[in-house]
């Protein structure tokens, strides 16, 4: 009986471990609060994202998209509240630790912000090279692997950034955040300033990276295609100036296919692409200097 | 019917009352502001040396810093140590001369070189060639989210980054200082013997006389310091470049005047205590060797 009961034990343990870790969200935002200076950009945000969700946040540019992207990854510290990655305030934590919580995120950043000064294999490679003991063989295959799955020839590890195209780049970006096998996907706006196709392309690289490492993403974009094709939830923030005191900055949470059915104008706007009282506004400031 | 009332236009004495409000809210936010800044710099520079007994960087990271900070400088060090020695021999020597010691040029050209000329002049050129370079590339890097792409993989930009740079300074900028000091005695010697045809023997005779082996140490004992404030001030400047070309540019120059500034500080202060240093270990004036 007790041998039994000995055999059952740890198979339980990690069963409510990971039904422990399942009832835990991933991300969770408490009253987050971000300023610069006098500005203010975030505003009391309560978020949270589960594993394995896919969400994209919305916004017209200057909202704080970006900047609560960098403070789930603890780049940006709250100037209130807590930004909570797997239960652990990162925001608290010394160097050593947050290295270790680090290393289970990758981040595309919207200009791909790879390193001018190593080439492409060596740019991807600089993940592994860091925080692996792995042979110089085991490297160079793993990052052969990588690139094909974004879809880039061998011939490119060998080029700098600079030689590539802005679509390369992001793709290059995409293999570098993926080479660790991350836990959760961050990436700012990652089909801006390329073309119909080839943000097609980074949609389809997303699903893939999301299908082949079941990973937990968090897409920043102002593509409403973008949105609609790799997300299972959409969140639209809000700039805080255009904002009254007691309004929330999360104007809309909820699936892609309930945002044609929403009510609320400033959604509306942003999804069809309309100025609004934006051309208002520069009207009334042409009229002013008309005077 | 057109009166316009007392509160709506506020009178004389209450707007100068808020200009006054203004100029002392605007100083005292740039007094915060420069102590701030001073802390930040205080900060960042305890993170370096704190990093600096942890883990030293990998060699992929120092050998290239290495090079750009020692080997590329080389030449630039090298001439400008050179010329300093014939300035000096030229600007001397006329004065010397009205006194009849131009035999003791070696003395004042070396002594010159090897305690001030040499640590400093190097150091500035360092300053100009290096810590703007440094500044301008970590200001880029900050730009363009390279910095924050290193935090993102778990890397510690200040351990990947400025670690390297300051050992490369640390180490480089008094070799370098050693070869400035080297070209301008060999410029100064050249220069008096050949051109002003100064007696060779006696030329080498005063130089020994009075320069020593402390003299030439409190010039490297110098350039340490020197490195080490080139390194951090270029570093801080550009890891907190403000935004786009401008602050890049911005970073590069403050970084040069910055690092300039501490250079002409810390020679000041660190002549003041290595000689109260010589002279109470030999109060007589005695010569270290």
């Amino acid at each position: 009986m007790s041998t039994e009961l000995l055999d059952r034990e740890p198979d339980a343990m990690a069963r409510s471990q990971t039904e422990r870790e399942e009832a835990t969200p991933l991300i969770e935002f408490r009253g987050v609060h971000v300023s610069f200076g006098r500005q203010k950009v975030l505003r009391d945000i309560n978020i949270s994202i589960p594993r394995g969700q896919t969400v994209a946040l919305i916004g017209e540019s200057g909202c704080g998209k970006t900047v609560l992207l960098k403070t789930i990854i603890s780049l940006i510290r709250p100037t209130e509240g807590q930004a909570l990655f797997d239960g652990q305030d990162l925001s608290t934590m010394n160097d050593r630790d947050l290295t270790a919580q680090r290393i289970r995120f990758g981040f595309l950043f919207q200009n791909a912000a790879l390193f001018d000064s190593m080439t492409v294999g060596q740019n991807v490679a600089f993940p592994l090279r860091q925080h692996r003991r792995l042979q110089q063989r085991d490297i160079e295959r793993r990052v052969l692997d990588r690139l094909a799955e974004v879809g880039l020839p061998d011939s490119v590890v060998s080029k700098k950034p600079a030689e590539l195209s802005g679509g390369m780049r992001k793709r290059v970006g995409l293999a570098r955040a993926l080479i660790l096998e991350p836990e959760l996907m961050l990436y700012d706006e990652p089909t801006t300033g390329l073309d119909p196709i080839m943000s097609d392309v980074i949609n389809e690289l997303i699903l893939r990276a999301r299908r082949n490492h079941t990973v937990t993403s968090v897409v920043v974009t102002h593509d409403m295609n973008t949105a609609r094709k790799v997300a299972d939830r959409v969140i639209m923030v809000y700039p805080v100036p255009r904002l009254g005191e007691n309004e929330s900055q999360v104007i809309f949470d909820g699936p892609p296919s309930e945002i044609d059915d929403f009510d609320d104008r400033r959604l509306t706007q942003f999804v069809r692409g309309e100025a609004g009282e934006r051309l208002m506004e520069m009207r009334a400031g042409g009229v002013r200097s008309e005077e | 019917m057109s009166s316009t009332s007392p509160t709506s236009e506020p009178s004389l004495l209450s707007r100068v009352l808020r200009a006054l409000s203004d100029w002392v809210a605007d100083w005292g936010a740039a007094a915060i502001e420069s102590i701030t800044s001073i802390g930040r710099m205080a900060l960042f520079a305890l993170s370096t040396i704190s990093w600096l007994f942890g883990r030293l960087p990998r060699r992929e990271t120092l050998i290239p810093n290495f090079y750009q900070v020692g080997v590329l400088s080389l030449p630039v060090v090298a001439l400008t140590g050179t010329f300093i020695g014939m300035v000096l021999a030229v600007q001397s020597y006329f004065q010397f001369r009205q006194l009849g010691l131009e035999t003791r040029l070696g003395a004042v050209i070396n002594m010159s070189l090897v305690r001030e000329l040499g640590p400093v002049l190097a150091a500035t050129m360092l300053a100009g060639r290096v810590g703007s370079s440094m500044a301008a590339e970590l200001g880029t890097m900050r730009v363009t989210e390279q910095i924050d792409a290193l935090s993102s993989m778990g890397s510690n930009p200040i351990h990947y980054l400025v670690v390297p740079r300051f050992l490369a300074c640390l180490l480089l900028i008094p070799t370098l200082t050693v070869m400035a000091d080297f070209m301008g005695i060999l410029g100064g010697l050249f220069f008096s013997v050949d051109v002003l045809g100064i007696d060779f023997h006696h030329y080498i005779y005063n130089s020994k006389l009075f320069v020593g082996t402390f003299d030439v140490i409190v010039g490297v004992i110098k350039s340490f310091f020197f490195g080490a404030a080139i390194a951090l001030v270029s570093c801080y400047r550009g890891f907190n470049c403000l935004p786009g070309a401008e602050g890049v540019g911005r970073a590069a120059t403050a970084a040069f005047v910055y690092s300039f500034v501490l250079i002409l500080v810390l020679d000041l202060f660190l002549g003041i205590l290595l000689d109260s240093v010589y002279y109470t270990l030999w109060p007589e004036g005695a010569r270290l060797f």
